[in-house]
């Protein structure tokens, strides 16, 4: 696939996606009962489902002038660091404890994304240093300050 | 003069302690490239619920006013607006710096923040009552128009394409409505448990201004901005405050340009740096100088995009409609509280609106007095690299939402959001009108339900909702808005062609 095509297709890909979940929304607005409750709702879903359906035609008919997409190299970088993020967010936190959790995703986004090169012991003792002071000032803040309650589980 | 009777409560320990930790939090946070003014004050929120309405909103009030001043510095020394507020700032400022004039146009820079933020706030403290008492005469339906003007306004103003600014706040609006229904009770879109008690806007605002961010700097991947910070040599103050005085031209417009845009909602910062810089460099007879290191066009910029901040605010705090995202976070910062902005809060709550808007007023002055010293620590704050700020922001974004009511639901919910906008921003939607129509749906969808009832036991919904000299003027400016925004949008693509034809 030549590059030239990629955002015309990202376009209607996630075109389609927003027109999907308008179609949706007006669906269950004017099926739903009582219908006094989605009054309002089908008021939106009706504007919503004509602009997102506008928005899908354009995209298929390559007239969208607004909005880059991703490349693939983008994409390529971002996508482990979204995957850990996602991971720390909707199973770590949880799972394995909120402090313990946060320490392993911050290292661990810290050491993909740094310039500083691998090799080096030097760059290796910054980022646990970083990482530590991180943890010491979020755990000062919100377990001591605000007296938040995380989630401990199986570790802390 | 009201104002003038609370003035002494911005100086209790506690308050004054907290609007000093804002405007150096701010205007070391503002510096930083990628940390926005609205990112900044929302992930900010978290910190207020164990502080009282006042001092939240100090604390909130003075890291909004100095992230836009700060980003100033970022701006001149490393040729990086720390916010979109600062673009027209680095166009002069830089040069200055790069010509051994770092300090100078840093001072002058903090000089006209301050009296255009002054004057803003002042604005904001004469006209604000006013208009509070003007809206005691909205109805239902006006309430209506007016949430629906809030969202249309940004969604056409605020972006690159109108019909998906909409589309934004459509999205936007419908999010609000996931929950239980107030008046029925009925289950509506709850395909998650986690959004049984509908969104909570503090996660859903961390989250869509947060997260996108984050996900942007991953995909930079091990990228070194290698931004190289200009050494400051020192400059009397004195000269800096001469200079301001022999440009009363740029600053007065400066100033007048932000105050008259800060007012209209959806239009913020970053237009009014270049509508003023643009207007200083038409009416100066040294027009050619601009762009070569200036000082004029680094007046009008600063003046004009802190002057904005004050102005921003009276729609929010007479009508509950937000002006800005980032007056948005701040309602969202009120309705924690249990605030409702309007008459309520000026005539039940005049201690925690007087406090807050005197606050504003001696946080510019602050601002000013610290952002001399602070500079070079924001400067060496703005080269922290994008992975440590990334990080940073993901375990705020992670803990400040869990923190909002000890509930992962809401950490589900705020990155799912997050994400969700990052990949919507990339396809030209943006999170301004959808973030105005998750905040404004509850007021639009209470009025228009109320409003029904209304119409119902009198003249029909039409005659309700569309008669009457109010809601035609509000409809007349949503309509006006909507064409006024699609056109610019055909004019500049007509343009841009013109410019790709002759390259």
């Amino acid at each position: 696939m030549s590059t030239s095509s990629l955002p015309r297709l990202q376009h209607i890909i996630g075109s389609g996606i927003v027109a999907a979940v308008g179609i949706w929304v007006a669906f269950v607005s004017y099926t739903q009962q009582p219908s006094e409750a989605f009054l309002f709702p089908r008021l939106i879903s009706s504007v919503f489902v004509v602009l997102a359906l506008w928005t899908f035609a354009k995209a298929c008919l390559g007239w969208t002038k607004v909005g880059g997409g991703i490349s693939v190299r983008q994409f390529t970088n971002l996508l482990p660091g979204l995957i850990i993020a996602l991971i720390y967010i909707f199973w770590a936190a949880k799972g394995l404890g909120f402090y313990t959790a946060t320490t392993l995703a911050f290292f661990i986004l810290l050491s993909l994304y740094d310039p500083a090169p691998h090799h080096a012991v030097r760059s290796w003792l910054r980022r646990i240093l970083i990482t530590a002071i991180f943890m010491v000032v979020i755990y000062g803040l919100f377990a001591k300050l605000l007296t938040v309650y995380t989630p401990r589980e199986v570790f802390f | 003069m009201e104002f003038l009777f609370y003035m002494g409560d911005v100086f209790t320990p506690i308050n004054f302690g907290l609007l000093l930790l804002g405007t150096i939090g701010g205007l070391i946070l503002g510096a930083t490239p990628g940390l926005s003014p609205t990112m900044a004050v929302a992930l900010l929120i978290p910190f207020t619920f164990q502080l009282d309405a006042a001092q939240g909103l100090i604390l909130l009030g003075a890291a909004y006013t100095s992230t836009v001043a700060g980003g100033a510095v970022s701006a001149i020394l490393l040729k990086i607006p720390g916010a979109p507020a600062n673009i027209a700032t680095t166009l002069d400022g830089h040069t200055m710096a790069r010509k051994g004039e770092g300090a100078k146009a840093l001072q002058i820079s903090f000089l006209a923040s301050a009296v255009g933020g002054v004057f803003g706030v002042l604005l904001l403290i004469f006209l604000t009552p006013v208009l509070a008492q003007w809206a005691l005469a909205f109805g239902p339906s006006h309430l209506f128009w007016l949430a629906i003007l809030g969202v249309t306004v940004i969604g056409s103003l605020d972006s690159k394409s109108v019909v998906k600014g909409l589309l934004s706040g459509c999205i936007g609006l419908w999010l609000a409505t996931i929950g239980f229904d107030d008046i029925m009770g009925a289950q509506r879109f709850i395909f998650h448990p986690a959004l049984g008690g509908g969104i909570n806007i503090i996660a859903a605002l961390i989250g869509l201004f947060a997260i996108p961010q984050v996900i942007t700097m991953f995909a930079k991947g091990r990228h070194n901005d290698g931004a190289e910070v200009i050494k400051v040599q020192k400059h009397p103050i004195g000269g800096a405050i001469r200079e301001l005085l022999r440009n009363k031209r740029a600053m007065g417009i400066g100033t007048a340009s932000g105050s008259i845009i800060g007012l209209i909602p959806g239009v913020g910062g970053q237009i009014a740096g270049l509508v003023a810089y643009d207007q200083a460099k038409k009416f100066s007879p040294e027009r050619d100088k601009f762009g070569t290191g200036h000082s004029e066009g680094v007046i009008a910029a600063e003046s004009a995009n802190n002057a904005m901040v004050g102005p921003s605010l009276v729609p929010l705090l007479t009508l509950s409609i937000p002006g800005s995202p980032t007056a948005a976070v701040l309602l969202g910062g009120l309705l924690i509280h249990g605030i409702f902005p309007g008459t309520d809060l000026f005539d039940n709550h005049p201690d925690v609106a007087w406090t807050f808007i005197n606050s504003m007023l001696i946080g510019q002055v602050l601002m000013c007095l610290f952002g001399l010293y602070v500079a070079g620590l924001a400067a060496k704050v703005a080269q922290v690299p994008q992975s440590v700020m990334a990080a940073v922001v993901l375990g705020l974004a992670v803990f400040g939402s869990y923190s909002v009511q000890s509930s992962m639901g809401d950490v589900y919910v705020m990155a799912t959001l997050g994400v969700m906008m990052y990949f919507l921003e990339r396809f030209g939607f943006s999170a301004a009108p959808l973030v105005l129509g998750l905040i404004l749906g509850p007021i639009a969808e209470a009025n228009f339900i109320q409003g029904s009832m209304i119409a119902n036991a009198t003249d029909g919904m039409s005659a309700y909702f569309l008669g009457g000299g109010l809601n035609l003027f509000l409809i007349a400016v949503v309509i006006a808005s909507i064409f006024y925004s699609a056109y610019m949008e055909l004019r500049s693509r007509r343009y841009t062609s013109k410019e790709e034809i002759m390259a």
